[in-house]
């Protein structure tokens, strides 16, 4: 989350850079020839139909797959070529919030969020769960929540804990796997807001599959549409919603796509 | 979050009381930077131009350093910080705001800590023996009512039970009862050797399989292998919120989970406690037979005089143990509360239980059993 970025990465080069990327399981390839920039500092949004390897891009990128083919690069550094080491070091620079959440449940809310810096940097333990309880605060839960064990949290609380566990490194990118599926549409409209202000005041980069529309036109610098084993186009909203292909055409011209427009137009005139 | 670079520091700067911030101010360097900002406690002033990285980790010790008021002055009011900074500033600043400043650290008195915990594992223990006295009710209850009719008995799920919980445990019942009649004819016989009384070897595995061994082993085997699954099996479904999902279609969960597994223990354990009695037996006459040169007749004859009491004594016990066991292992896999870790705890509660039930009940029937002469 250091707003500064340096290293080797050069002005204007992709943070994340995926080239070829090859995905099967036995007969069945998901992914061909696949290629896809993430540019520093913005939120890209991924969607795409059910099965269509939203979820394996993210997982290979992330490096919980192993691709059948081609390469990803995050941070200027190339994942299949590096030491163990430092595959870790760069582990640490992303966060992932995954869909269910994937909170530890034997460990309670601060616990969940403190672990990393306790087990990565070796931070004393009161010292660990005052920064934790910061970040908790940082994504918005009440001070009370950080003493639940997670099966006692609501499902938005549960996103909210597991977004404070994917920040506890204070990472440069962001992974979030359908962040707001399971959520009521305030609390998933408070959670684009979120998003939107951690970005802003950390600089972020965020991978961000999702399903939600209004997380698209609220949220979204940019989205990449999977069709075909490939990314078919990747672009600003309005020269995506723009391209001539069928399954295009129903996601953001369908019902549903065009009272998400609706609403993004009058958030943003209010 | 990156490695390299310097790590922060706080020098004095040129106008009196200001100190000046330089460095990365990260996680990674946030060992020093404590120090640092140990050293400087009370400061009045802050600049942050000169700092290269931050981080929330960082904001946080400034925050130390000046507290959040102060900090958040800083942040609104220094014109040569970017845009973004003072974005992270203001934001881990309303963060803070919601966190009490100092994590507190509580002195634990070693004398109130143990007597609060002795307190609460009584209180814990007597709940828990409530609970358990109103789920064998509960249990009790549902029975009653539908013991009348056979229809509702759950036919599949009493089968499959009986399956599991019998016809698997057989081998390892009938294997284990059968090395221990061995290990007590063994005994028997290093001990009665010294009297020249070894034939009463036989005697001595016919009466403790007839009366306590049979069953209490079997029983003991049950609770390990029937009880644990139990739990898990009904904890798992609690996890899943299938238990959630018969009770709002209008079923009893009792009714469908507890009797069939109840009725189940209460045909098999009998049967097994049989199986284990017989095979213990069997492993006793063996070693008399081998090992101590007496001849089968013999055996065979002290085995047939053995007054049925004892036997009824012993098998008499099978049913309590079988329901205890049931009972228990049902009981704890409906308190499985939420997580994994839950069913792992309820499991592990559930095979203590039952065994320690099971040994105390036996204990105290051995001891009812003898002042009534049976």
């Amino acid at each position: 989350m250091s707003e500064r970025r340096e290293g080797p990465l050069e002005p204007g080069e992709p943070i994340i850079q995926v080239r070829g990327l090859q995905n099967r399981f036995g007969e069945h390839v998901v992914h061909d020839r696949l290629d896809l920039d993430v540019m520093p500092g913005e939120i890209l949004g991924v969607v795409g139909g059910s099965g269509s390897g939203k979820s394996v891009l993210l997982r290979s990128i992330v490096g919980l797959l192993r691709p059948s083919g081609g390469e990803v690069s995050m941070l200027g550094e190339q994942l299949d070529q590096l030491s163990e080491r430092r595959r870790v070091l760069l582990e640490r620079r992303c966060g992932v919030l995954f869909q269910q959440g994937a909170l530890f449940s034997s460990l309670n809310v601060t616990q969940n969020v403190a672990l990393p810096l306790r087990e990565h940097l070796q931070l004393p333990r009161a010292e660990a769960e005052h920064l934790a309880e910061v970040k908790l605060a940082l994504v918005g839960l009440p001070p009370h929540a950080g003493r639940l064990a997670p099966s006692e949290l609501s499902g938005g609380m549960i996103k909210r804990a597991a977004l404070a566990r994917a920040l506890a490194l204070d990472p440069d990118i962001l992974f979030l796997d359908e962040p707001t599926a399971g959520l009521d549409p305030i609390g998933a409209a408070a959670f684009d807001q979120l998003l939107l202000t951690l970005r802003n005041a950390f600089g972020l980069t965020v991978f961000l599959v999702t399903h939600d529309l209004d997380t698209l036109y609220t949220a979204c610098d940019r989205i990449a549409v999977l069709s075909g084993k490939r990314v078919l186009v990747a672009d600003t909203l309005s020269v995506v919603a723009q391209t001539d292909d069928a399954w295009v055409r129903d996601y953001f011209h369908g019902p549903r796509g065009r009272s998400a427009q609706l609403a993004a137009h009058a958030t943003r005139e209010a | 979050m990156q490695s390299d670079g310097t790590p922060g520091a706080l020098q004095q700067g040129h106008a009196g009381q200001c100190l000046v911030a330089t460095g990365d101010w990260t996680l990674v360097h946030y060992a020093t930077l404590c120090g640092e900002v140990e050293r400087n406690r009370g400061a009045e002033a802050l600049e942050l131009d000169q700092v290269l990285r931050l981080d929330t980790a960082g904001v946080v010790l400034f925050a130390r350093l000046l507290g959040v008021e102060r900090l958040r002055l800083v942040a609104d009011g220094d014109r040569s910080l970017s845009a973004e900074r003072r974005a992270l500033l203001r934001t881990v600043c309303d963060a803070l705001d919601k966190v009490q400043q100092q994590p507190e650290q509580r002195a634990p008195s070693a004398l109130t800590d143990g007597l609060a915990r002795i307190g609460q594992a009584v209180q814990l223990h007597l709940q828990n023996l409530v609970g358990l006295l109103g789920f064998i009710g509960l249990t009790l209850a549902i029975a009653a009512r539908l013991i009348w009719r056979p229809r509702r008995w759950r036919m599949n799920a009493l089968m499959s039970q009986i399956q599991y919980t019998g016809l698997n445990a057989l081998p390892i019942v009938a294997l284990l009862t059968f090395m221990i009649g061995a290990v007590v004819a063994f005994l028997g016989a290093t001990v009665l050797d010294a009297f020249g009384a070894s034939v009463y070897t036989v005697d001595l595995v016919a009466y403790s399989f007839m009366r306590e061994f049979g069953v209490l082993l079997a029983a003991i085997l049950v609770a390990g292998r029937t009880a644990s699954a139990f739990t898990a099996q009904i904890g798992s479904m609690k996890v899943n919120e299938e238990i959630d999902a018969l009770r709002v279609q209008g079923f009893d969960p009792a009714e469908w989970l507890v009797l069939p597994r109840v009725l189940a223990l209460l045909i098999t354990l009998p049967l097994l406690a049989f199986v284990g009695l017989v095979s213990g037996l069997l492993g006793g006459g063996l070693v008399a037979l081998l090992a101590l040169d007496i001849p089968l007749g013999r055996i065979m004859a002290i085995y047939r005089d053995v007054p049925l009491q004892h036997f009824l004594v012993g098998m008499g016990k099978a049913p309590l143990f079988a329901f205890l066991i049931a009972v228990i292992g049902c009981r704890e896999g409906f308190r499985v509360s939420g997580s994994a870790e839950s069913v792992g705890q309820h499991t592990t509660s559930s095979v203590v239980q039952s065994i320690f039930v099971v040994i105390l009940v036996d204990a105290l029937a051995a001891l009812f059993f003898m002042e009534m002469g049976w």
